[in-house]
């Protein structure tokens, strides 16, 4: 009887929460279920293309695996992981706040993120499911079978849950920092996410608008993109990059605050270069994000005079991310690493993202991308940069953050054991996958009877695939059982001197006991 | 100081040079620049400068994380104290090594993709319109094939197309070139098949169930077996109506 009640009081304590700790960590939960279902269609997609032929199912049932892993993992992982659990969790710890400034909009964003994480769920009972791709480019996505309105919904309500947590976060960076903490000690994470948040704010009603025209269109005759009627295919992907090609940097730019972070942290050593690494690299990467997008459409019949225009903005992205790359890797520089599993994490980020970044200039320059644009080219490209690396960083930020939010120590032999098996994994599938691009294999097949020479490589990628899976099985293995058999963890394990690990832990109701006072504080103050 | 200015500029060279490593366009038979091959060319070089860059980035890394080590666990470490004019210096130095690698990319870019979208005047044009999931070609004296192109090998090849419901995109590996056909609106692409063969045409844009299974041939005949092809599928068509 005490038992039940004490379980029903603490799940009540969980689901009306409006603590930002908690609703980050309903945040990670969710996402990280995401991940392991979307991870589990990728272990299927590869097994069915081991062989040439049907393997284990039929295209429709594939198709809806190929939407379900792309959709869920941007919209339902990655994006929610770093703007919903890491932003709320961190930003109020990082600048000396009580809490987020609208605690219980908040909450409004973390439920309306669950309804579209079940809503996305439900892809596997309803009877006709979309099959659309997470793109759902019309006219496909109208003349389709599939149900395309559960996209249309899904996408409406998690842009719903970004809208309202950007506004929340960037009245929260803005108004309530702690005295003396001003915008020139602001950890990279704040700033990286304070500009991923402005992204949002600016595209994602872009995508909202796309999707609801597509529904439009399916269920109520409208004729936004029929030709017939006067209406332009075109438009729906001018439209739906325009948001998605910012959407690459709304999870890179938080990404890169982990990333310096952990580096910084366990290096023991100042950014190097931080305004430089602010305003020429977070700042430039915010205004170049929304000048690229045909860069998407390089195949698609544009005007020739902008693709070329788009090409020369594409490639300029360089320079701010050099810069980025350039003061990570400085603040190395004379640092004294340690390597504990956050920091291998973030290590293996920086060789993914190198061989990521420096793929995409290919991909820039349009004459090139006549050849791999929507081959398994790309494929490879953007799960290095974007995918691949990107989780990197959530796993690393997740073990650096671990022992604050459970008070629990992970356990590290566990850690570093599925690091070094997912890296192998990792890029033993999508280095293969470049080649095989190369060779000429389009994205989105559920066959290739046509090319049967790609078995070979192919069966390469699946092997990778499965080593990866297994690396992520023990990461998660080894979360749990820090979970349960952690040994305690002390309030600053790291020796950090960022502002979250003065808490106690895990951080109690409102932080500190007292608002910190921050005049005589540096995030990065390391070497006296 | 002066250590790191001799760094910064082998940096310089070893980014720059290979980028330098320029050479002229070849020319093909009849004068017709083929972008396959145009293709071939620029692929080496930025394989080339972006294996260089990498590289460089790499073992500057790999470098630091073996050196700056944690030797004792209360170690921290000595950042560099950055003068203004330092501050500038690795802001600007980096700015201009990247804008001067990615217009010299673009500069190429943009000379292949020129002559990627200009179809050479003696070029034979055949007609497409996609469906769901087939390739239909249109030739001239109404003849119709679907799934093969049949082309006269040594020609310029231009291809029109447009689609009859949802949007492909043809897909030429071997001649390194795609566009997407769409509903409405007209796109076009061309390739050069210099010699007799078949090569693959497959779709690249996603179209449903049997996007994977919209396959054809490019089938490049002799000009005269051309000829004689198309002749015959004219007196058959006219055979029909007559």
């Amino acid at each position: 009887m005490n038992a039940s009640s004490g379980l029903a009081k603490t799940l009540k304590e969980w689901i009306f929460t409006i603590d930002h700790k908690r609703v980050g960590i309903l945040y990670l939960v969710g996402s990280l279920a995401a991940f392991a279902i979307a991870g589990l269609m990728a272990v299927l997609i590869r097994i069915e293309l081991s062989t040439v032929g049907p393997t284990i199912t039929n295209p429709g049932t594939y198709n809806v695996w190929l939407y379900f892993h792309g959709a869920a993992m941007i919209l339902g992982f990655q994006i929610p992981a770093l703007t919903g659990f890491f932003a709320n969790y961190l930003i109020p710890l990082q600048i000396g706040a009580k809490d987020v400034a609208f605690p219980r909009l908040n909450a409004l964003s973390l439920w309306l993120f669950w309804m579209g994480i079940i809503l996305a769920l439900l892809t596997f009972v309803i009877p006709n499911p979309p099959d659309i791709m997470w793109t759902g480019y019309p006219p496909y996505s109208i003349k389709s079978p599939g149900n395309t309105a559960f996209y249309t919904f899904t996408v409406l309500i998690m842009g719903f849950a970004s809208i309202a947590g950007g506004v929340n976060l960037i009245t929260t960076i803005v108004h309530m920092r702690a005295p003396g903490m001003t915008w020139g000690k602001l950890n990279m994470f704040v700033w990286a996410t304070m500009c991923a948040f402005i992204l949002q704010l600016i595209f994602v009603p872009i995508l909202g608008a796309a999707v609801t025209m597509v529904s439009l269109d399916k269920y109520l005759g409208t004729s936004f993109f029929s030709p017939a009627n006067g209406g332009d295919v075109l438009l729906y992907q001018n439209l739906f990059w325009f948001y998605s090609h910012p959407a690459v940097y709304v999870i890179l730019l938080p990404v890169m605050g982990i990333i310096f972070d952990i580096v910084a942290t366990f290096a023991r050593n100042r950014i190097f270069n931080y305004k430089i690494a602010v305003y020429g690299g977070l700042i430039g990467i915010v205004a170049i994000s929304g000048e690229v997008w045909i860069h998407h459409l390089y195949a698609s019949g544009m005007p020739d005079w902008i693709r070329i225009g788009m090409m020369i903005s594409t490639l300029l992205i360089s320079i701010p991310v050099g810069l980025l790359m350039i003061s990570l890797l400085m603040t190395l520089y004379k640092g004294a690493i340690e390597y504990k599993t956050p920091m291998l994490y973030a290590v293996g980020f920086i060789f993914l993202f190198l061989i990521g970044g420096l793929t995409g200039i290919p991909n820039a320059i349009p004459a090139l991308d006549l050849h791999i644009q929507d081959t398994h080219f790309v494929v490879a490209h953007f799960h290095y940069v974007m995918a691949v690396a990107g989780t990197f960083a959530i796993i690393g930020g997740i073990y650096y953050l671990f022992p604050k939010m459970f008070g629990k120590m992970y356990s590290e032999t566990l850690g570093k054991l599925g690091f070094i098996i997912t890296f192998i994994g990792v890029n033993i599938t999508f280095f293969t996958m470049f080649m095989v691009g190369l060779n000429g294999m389009p994205r989105r097949y559920f066959d290739y009877s046509h090319m049967p020479a790609l078995e070979h490589l192919h069966r390469i990628i699946t092997y990778g695939a499965f080593i990866l899976g297994l690396g992520v099985l023990i990461t998660f293995i080894s979360w749990i059982h820090g979970l349960i058999a952690g040994k305690k963890a002390p309030d600053n394990p790291w020796g950090s001197r960022s502002l979250e690990w003065t808490t106690s832990t895990p951080p109690g109701p409102g932080n500190w006991p007292e608002v910190p006072d921050c005049r005589e504080f540096d995030p990065y103050g390391y070497g006296g | 100081m002066m250590r790191r200015f001799y760094q910064l500029v082998v940096l310089l060279l070893l980014v720059l040079l290979p980028a330098a490593a320029l050479a002229s366009e070849g020319e093909g038979a009849y004068g017709v620049h083929d972008p396959a091959e145009g293709f071939k060319h620029l692929w080496r070089e930025v394989m080339i400068d972006i294996t260089v860059i990498g590289i460089i980035f790499a073992l500057i890394t790999v470098y630091m994380l073996f050196k700056y080590r944690r030797k004792h666990p209360d170690q921290e470490g000595k950042p560099p104290k950055l003068s203004p004019t330092s501050v500038l210096g690795w802001a600007l130095i980096p700015v201009f090594v990247f804008m001067a690698d990615d217009f010299f990319l673009a500069a190429k870019g943009w000379t292949l993709w020129n002559n990627y979208r200009t179809v050479p005047e003696n070029h034979y044009e055949v007609q497409l319109e996609s469906q769901m999931w087939m390739w239909n070609f249109k030739y001239p004296g109404g003849v119709q094939t679907v799934n093969e192109l049949r082309v006269p090998a040594g020609k310029p090849i231009l291809v029109r197309m447009t689609s009859r419901d949802v949007i492909h995109s043809m897909y030429l590996p071997d001649f390194k070139v795609k566009e997407d056909s769409m509903p409405g609106r007209i796109t076009y692409l061309w390739f050069y098949p210099k010699e007799p063969g078949e090569h693959t045409i497959t779709c690249a844009e996603y179209c449903g169930i049997l996007h994977s299974g919209m396959a054809g041939k490019v089938i490049a005949m002799p000009e005269a077996e051309f000829d004689a092809w198309l002749g015959g599928e004219i007196a058959k068509k006219g055979g029909a109506q007559s």
